[in-house]
Parts: C-alpha cells; sequence; structure tokens
C-alpha cells in the first residue's frame, strides 16, 4: 500500500495557551512494499506522524493517504476500522499492551476484534507465534509468566495475526539483549521480503537503518530534514550531527579513515570482509 | 500534551497570594467556609463579596480562567436559584409566570442562596487556582502534624498524596499509550452498544493494572534503596513559614469576619 | 580492604527453586570501573541488588569496604552504596528534581541547613543545576537518569551502580549519562560498577566481569574480551566493531600487533603498517 503526507501539519491543543505544533508541512511518499526507517531525536514529531499512519490522530491541516484511505481535517474517516486492520503498528514496549489470561487469546485478540471466523483465528494464531518463534508449547500459558524477550514477541504476533499490509515498528528492539535485538531486527525483514509488506520502523539505531532499511525520513522539530536512501543520507555527517544524530558507526569509521590516510574510501556495503580488504589496500600502498 | 490538564488548575502567575503559606489559606477558607453562613443581611454579604473579589483580584488570574473553571457550577447556581424562585412563598407577589405567582422573598432568598454558593466555589478554587497540589499536601502534612500524638500516620498520608501527585501524568501518559495500541488492535471505546464499550475497557484497565504494579514494586525498590524506611528520623527539606503577608491576610480576614459579624442583624 | 567483596555468593529466591546466581566471587577496587554484561537473564540484576542488601545472598559472603553486609548494617551500607535503576520514571519520588535529590538525604536526617548545599552542589556535578524546580514530566529520560545520579551523589557514597541506567535513553541521553559518571568517577575516586548491553560502556571500563546463565564466565579487561569473538557471541553477546573489522583484517592476513579497542587505536595500527612499508 502507497502511503502518501501533502503538507501535513499537526497542533496539539490548538488555540490554549499550551498550543504545540508536532508537525510541520510535511510532505513525503513512500511506495508500497518499500522499508522505511523514520529517525529524529525524542520531540521531532516521530510519535505524532505513526499516529497518523492507522488514523490514531488526523491532520490539522493537509492529508494523508493509505492505500484507498484518506485523512482529512475535519473529516471522520468511514472505514477506521477497515484501515486499522490493514496497518499493524508495533508500539514502543508493545508487551506493556498484552492483557489475557493465555497467549493464545491475547495473540486472538486483533484477528477477533476484526471479524476473522474462529477456525480461521486459530490458524493465524499458530501461524504468528511461529513467525515470531514463540514456542508453540507456551500459547495455553499465561503472558505474564513469561520472560521480557517472550513477553515482547507474543505482542508482535498478536499485531501480525490481523495480516496487516502495512508493519509500522515504533523501536521494536528497545531494552532487549543484544542477541533478542538482532532476532527480532531479522524477523522483520523476512516478513518484509516475504509478504512485501509495506514497513515502516521509528528508530534511534543508525545502524538499524542502514542494514535494514531502504528508504530513510529524517525529521526535526516536526518537519522533515532530510530524505534519501540511507547511504545518501549518511554522506552527510554534520547536518545529521547539527540535529543531534549521527552516522552509523561504519561511516564514522571510513571518514576518519579517509582524513588520516588523504585517500577517500568509498561505503561498498556493510561487510566486514569488503571492507579489510580496502583498508588492506590502503595500508600495503606504496607511499 | 494531556499533562498539562493536571496542573490546568494551578496558573503560575506568581502572584502574594501564590505565595502565600498554604496552610493560612486553607485555615482562611475553613473559617470562610463557615463564617459566611453567618451573613445574613446586605453589608455582611458585601464584606464577604469584598473579600473574596479582592483576594481573586490579587491572583491576577485572568477572569476568563476562573470562569472556565467555573462553568460546570454555573448550571448549580442557577438552577438553585430558580428553583427558590418558584418554591418560596414569601414576601407579596410579584408577577405570575405562565400561572405561578414569584414573590419577592423567593427572589431575595434565592440570589442570596446563589451569591453563597458563588462565593463558597469561588475561594476554594482560589486554592487550587494558587496552590501547587504539593503545597496542599505539605499544608494537610503540617495542620495534621498534632494528630500524630494519636498514632496517626501522618507522614505516611502525605508521602502517599506526594507519590500520587508525581505518578498522575506518568499515569495518564500510560493510559493514552496503552488505548492508542488496544485501539490499533480493533478496540472501538468509542462508539457500539453500552455494554461492548464497557467490556472494550478490560484491555485498558488489565495493562494498566498490570504496570501501575511494577511500578509500585520498582519504587518502592529505588526508594528503599535510596535509604528510606518510615517517617522516623527524617529531616524535611520543604518547610513551612508564615511570613509577614500572611499574617497580614489573616488579619484582613479577622477583620472582615468581626465586620461581618457585628453588622449582621441580630433581630 | 577492597571496595567490594563477593566471596562465594549463591542466591535463589525460594528454596526449591533454580539458583539465579552460583558461586560468584569477585572483587572491585575503590576508583575502579567494573562492566558486568550477560544477556537477559544471566544474572546481571541479581548482582546489583546484592550489593546493596535489596536481596540477601543464599549462601556465601558479601562486604562492602570492611562491612559485611547484613540485615544489621544495611543502612550504613546503602549509605555507601547508590544505585541507579533502570526505568527513570519508577525511581523519581520527588515532585520536582529538587525534592527528588532531597529525597536520600532526608531519609537520612541531614540537617536542612546543609541539605539545599548537597543538592545544589550534587545538581552541578551532573549538569542540571539550571532544572531545579523542574517537574519530572518536563525532562528528558536522560535528564531523569542524570537526576538520579545527583540523588546518589548528595548522600557522598563510595561506589555507585548503575543497573541498566542506559537501556531505555535514546544515544543522546546514554551519551550524556555516560560523560557525566565517567567524570564524575574520575573526580572522586568512586567505585563503579556499570551493568549493560552497551559495548561502548564495556569497552570504557577498567574491567569486565561476563555473566552467562547465572555463573561468571570470566572476568578480564575489555581489550582481552574482545579477542573471544566467537565464544561471546555463542554466548548471545556482540563485539564492537572496531574488534569485528580487525578479526576480518586478521582474515586478510593483515596481522596487528596488538587488539585495538577503539577506531583511533586501529587507524593507528593500519598507519603503522603504511609507513614501514
Amino acid at each position: 500500500m502507497d502511503i502518501t503526507f501533502k503538507q501535513v501539519d499537526y497542533t496539539y491543543q490548538a488555540n490554549s495557551p499550551f498550543e504545540h505544533k508536532a508537525l510541520k508541512d510535511l510532505t513525503f511518499h513512500l511506495p508500497g512494499g518499500s522499508f522505511t526507517a523514520i529517525v529524529g531525536h525524542t520531540g521531532s514529531g516521530k510519535s505524532t506522524l505513526l499516529q497518523h499512519l492507522n488514523g490514531l490522530v488526523r491532520p490539522t491541516s493537509g492529508s494523508v493517504q493509505i492505500g484507498e484511505h484518506t485523512l482529512e481535517p475535519k473529516k471522520k474517516p468511514k472505514q477506521a476500522k477497515e484501515l486499522r486492520k490493514q496497518v499493524g503498528i508495533v508500539f514502543q514496549y508493545p508487551e506493556h499492551q498484552l492483557f489475557e489470561e493465555t497467549v493464545e487469546k491475547d495473540i486472538a485478540f486483533g484477528p477477533r476484534n476484526f471479524g476473522v471466523a474462529e477456525n480461521e483465528i486459530s490458524r493465524r494464531v499458530k501461524e504468528s507465534a511461529e513467525a515470531v518463534g514463540l514456542d508453540l508449547s507456551l500459547l495455553s500459558r499465561s503472558p505474564f509468566e513469561l520472560s521480557g524477550g517472550q513477553m515482547r514477541r507474543v505482542a508482535i504476533a498478536g499485531v501480525l495475526a490481523v495480516r496487516p499490509r502495512v508493519l509500522v515498528l515504533d523501536e521494536p528492539t528497545a531494552g532487549l539483549d543484544p542477541r533478542g535485538q538482532r532476532e527480532i531486527m531479522d524477523m522483520f525483514y523476512r516478513l518484509h521480503k516475504e509478504q512485501q509488506l509495506t514497513t515502516i520502523l521509528v528508530t534511534h539505531s543508525m545502524e538499524d537503518a542502514l542494514t535494514y532499511a531502504d528508504h530513510m525520513l529524517v525529521l526535526d522539530k516536526g518537519e522533515k530534514y532530510m530524505e534519501g536512501t540511507p547511504v545518501d543520507v549518511f554522506q552527510d555527517r554534520q547536518a545529521l550531527q547539527q540535529v543531534q544524530l549521527d552516522v552509523p558507526e561504519i561511516f564514522q569509521f571510513l571518514q576518519k579513515t579517509s582524513e588520516r590516510f588523504g585517500k577517500q574510501l568509498a561505503y561498498e556495503g556493510e561487510n566486514f570482509d569488503r571492507l579489510a580488504e580496502q583498508l588492506a589496500d590502503l595500508a600495503g600502498d606504496k607511499k | 500534551m494531556n499533562n498539562l490538564l493536571i496542573v490546568g488548575q494551578y496558573v503560575p502567575t506568581n502572584s502574594i497570594v501564590h505565595r502565600m503559606d498554604p496552610r493560612i489559606k486553607m485555615l482562611i477558607i475553613f473559617f470562610y467556609v463557615i463564617f459566611i453562613f453567618f451573613a445574613n443581611n446586605v453589608v455582611s454579604y458585601a464584606l464577604f463579596t469584598v473579600f473574596a473579589v479582592g483576594g481573586t483580584l490579587l491572583t491576577k488570574v485572568p477572569w476568563r480562567f476562573i470562569a472556565k473553571g467555573l462553568t460546570p457550577v454555573w448550571f448549580l447556581i442557577v438552577f438553585t436559584f430558580i428553583l427558590h424562585l418558584f418554591v418560596t412563598k414569601e414576601g407579596t407577589v410579584l408577577v405570575n409566570v405562565f400561572g405561578l405567582p414569584i414573590y419577592s422573598g423567593a427572589l431575595e432568598q434565592g440570589a442570596v442562596i446563589s451569591l453563597r454558593f458563588f462565593l463558597l466555589i469561588l475561594l476554594t478554587s482560589l486554592l487550587t487556582l494558587t496552590t501547587t497540589p504539593i503545597e496542599i499536601t505539605d499544608g494537610v502534612e503540617s495542620l495534621l502534624g498534632p494528630l500524630r500524638r494519636f498514632k496517626f500516620p501522618v507522614h505516611e498520608l502525605a508521602l502517599m498524596m506526594s507519590i500520587s501527585l508525581r505518578f498522575i501524568p506518568t499515569l495518564l501518559q500510560e493510559t493514552e499509550k496503552i488505548s492508542n495500541a488496544q485501539a490499533s488492535r480493533g478496540v472501538d471505546f468509542r462508539t457500539g452498544p453500552f455494554r461492548e464499550r464497557v467490556r472494550a475497557v478490560i484491555p485498558l484497565l488489565v495493562p494498566l493494572f498490570v504496570s501501575a504494579f511494577k511500578r509500585a514494586e520498582e519504587l518502592a525498590m529505588a526508594m528503599e534503596a535510596r535509604g528510606y524506611r518510615g517517617g522516623e528520623g527524617r529531616t524535611k527539606l520543604r518547610e513551612l513559614q508564615v511570613m509577614k503577608r500572611d499574617v497580614a491576610a489573616l488579619i484582613i480576614f479577622i477583620i472582615v469576619v468581626a465586620a461581618a459579624l457585628i453588622t449582621r442583624d441580630y433581630s | 580492604m577492597h571496595a567490594i567483596e563477593f566471596k562465594n555468593v549463591s542466591f535463589r529466591y525460594e528454596e526449591e527453586q533454580p539458583y539465579v546466581l552460583r558461586n560468584v566471587s569477585f572483587q572491585v577496587e575503590a576508583g575502579e570501573w567494573l562492566a558486568i554484561i550477560g544477556h537477559n537473564g544471566s544474572g546481571k540484576s541479581t548482582i546489583a541488588k546484592l550489593m546493596n542488601g535489596l536481596l540477601f545472598p543464599t549462601e556465601g559472603e558479601i562486604i562492602i569496604n570492611g562491612i559485611p553486609l547484613n540485615e544489621e548494617n544495611i543502612w550504613e551500607i546503602r549509605r555507601q552504596v547508590g544505585m541507579v535503576f533502570q526505568n527513570p520514571d519508577n525511581q523519581f519520588v520527588g515532585t520536582t528534581v529538587r525534592d527528588d535529590v532531597a529525597f536520600g538525604l532526608e531519609n537520612r536526617g541531614v540537617p536542612r541547613a546543609e541539605m539545599m548545599d548537597r543538592i545544589t552542589s550534587s545538581l552541578e556535578q551532573v549538569r542540571m543545576q539550571d532544572y531545579l524546580l523542574h517537574e519530572p514530566y518536563r525532562l528528558s529520560g536522560g535528564q531523569k537518569q542524570r537526576v538520579a545520579i545527583a540523588g546518589v551523589l548528595a548522600i557522598s557514597p563510595s561506589v555507585i551502580i548503575l543497573d541498566e541506567a542506559t537501556a531505555m535513553l535514546d544515544p543522546l541521553g546514554r551519551k550524556e549519562i555516560l560523560d557525566t559518571v565517567h567524570r564524575v568517577q574520575a573526580a572522586q575516586q568512586l567505585g563503579l560498577i556499570t551493568i549493560t548491553h552497551d559495548l561502548n560502556e564495556v569497552m570504557q571500563a577498567h574491567r569486565v566481569l561476563v555473566m552467562n546463565d547465572g555463573e561468571i564466565w570470566t572476568t578480564t579487561v575489555p581489550r582481552e574480551l574482545v579477542k573471544r569473538q566467537t565464544e561471546l557471541q555463542q554466548i548471545g553477546l556482540d563485539v564492537p566493531f572496531v574488534t569485528q573489522l580487525a578479526h576480518a583484517l586478521v582474515r586478510q592476513g593483515i596481522n596487528l600487533a596488538e587488539q585495538p579497542i577503539d577506531h583511533e587505536e586501529l587507524l593507528d595500527a593500519l598507519w603503522t603498517l603504511h609507513s614501514n612499508k
């Protein structure tokens, strides 16, 4: 599903002394099946943007187009529920949304709300539990008995069980250990590839943006600050630093190497062996 | 953003009323509420009115704000007035409305009761407009201090109040987060039959409770790690002090009350 | 005398339950920075809670600055061992920054006159002096954690424990906290224990203790630790960028004299190779 923002403004508590503009004149287009990373310092408007994606809020002015659904200022979307069925959001610390007695019921909660048939639901529960790497023996357990990492997987399975066409991820790996982080991100990437899911990842990790995204949007104070492929965006370290962001470590290292050896080293993919080859050549250079 | 609603009541204009000792403010309001019932003629009512309106002016809080805060009460005030118009049957008949006689005494009494009601609400709302919740807590702790002798857990009560105040914005934020998450999973909090909507609250309440308990547990641990072991042997950073302005306010209040008591009708 | 000493400490929550920690022994010296790492559930946080008596060992002994940890000494030990927890929101007790820093002082009956000085100076150390009357919801996660550190500093402890105190922060907040503790620790010769997943944090520490399934996997210095890349990955831990690159260079037939721990060291080594050609 294509996603288009057209000159979107969003203002909290308009016309009060506490008025606050969270989004300003935001315009961008994300083609269906793309993987976009949205980055920005805390308070840059990321979470407000995210709430537009399934109609939790509507723009104060401008318009948002998600597939066939349009969000406009004073018009209540006719099929808000249909939109939410198609756009799944994994919120930050999604395990906080668990509430059912069993893991199975919790995963089934979304599909049931969206009117999926009972026999279909049990199939989807199994399928999404497997997708997130959750042992099926856990289905009958209470989600509150599980470890933090497992709870996170249950919550994610609950979103996947609705079978969204767009998957929005708000810092999905926060608080996990390095292995857990990688497993979860690899899983999302696999789903993105297998099902051509349009994926939007809100993250602080420039490494993740580089590894997984094909498109990148940098926000600052509610405005679009930069947009492009991650590799393009990471060419301008200074611009990113001005908004308290930075480039991935590999770009930092390449920059330092170039300065030290007086020779421009290009980024050639995130591969240590390739980088080592480049460095070996460089070190081996006759003066 | 909804954090702002919480402090919404408190308007930080840093006026002389803001800087007053919360205990004095609470004492004045307490006795005002009692003594206003002694007013029974124009002069005594005028005195109490001048005191409340004068106090309001001193707070420098815009009237617009105060009026807005009183919105839900206006209805009650007007309702009380109208009720009195039709129920009280004293004095002479002034006019007939739809065949119902309105007596002069009714007009008078309705006005008086509505005025009293209005003044009470105005003055009490001044407390919350000019005093932060934590100052109110300090004031309550200090005023209840003597009860400690009777084993009343004054310190615990105050600590409970201040921690609740501290966590209200956090929990509100949490509520919004969870309700967004559940709405995204297809819960409809706003439409549908009543029974459905009540059911929709469960996915909101359970996670909220779980999280509140977890927070409480972690907070208790953090407090213990920071050496908290009850009220005994504790010192306090916040100390309330009665200043000249508090004494002045108290004196003015006593004069107003005395004058009102002298001028009221005793016949 | 060690700042902290664990002697064969084992711990389980209840009898019949499996041990969370088994036979853990280590020391931390005054002025030393020890990083403790391990995957989630490896027992790291249990160690932290044992260090200031939030839990008591099932077996073994813990000695803090020569004082054995037991029910009697617990308040003295909590004065010496300050602790900052993971969630910035769940340890902020006061309604303002000033009140929160005061909390620990009030608990210990510090006279009011002295309190204000201590509050100001500890807030200055974490560079939060301009936020004295701010309510917690107006602060970022990193700022709240700095206030938590100030609260600990105000009672002048000899050891500070950061129990995943940076885990919930964004990169900027994380940097703020690390810079802060680094500065404070160096200035006051405090013992510092950071429990973390953050590799950069580990590389800055003097020593590293690696936990795995309730046991000490190894205690070493960061430079030695990262040599064991494959093994570390097997127990669910990562190694830093520089280490991975250094290993790739070895695969290219380039041998570096010493395991580099940051960009500069690696570049220096490459430069040396380059110049010697």
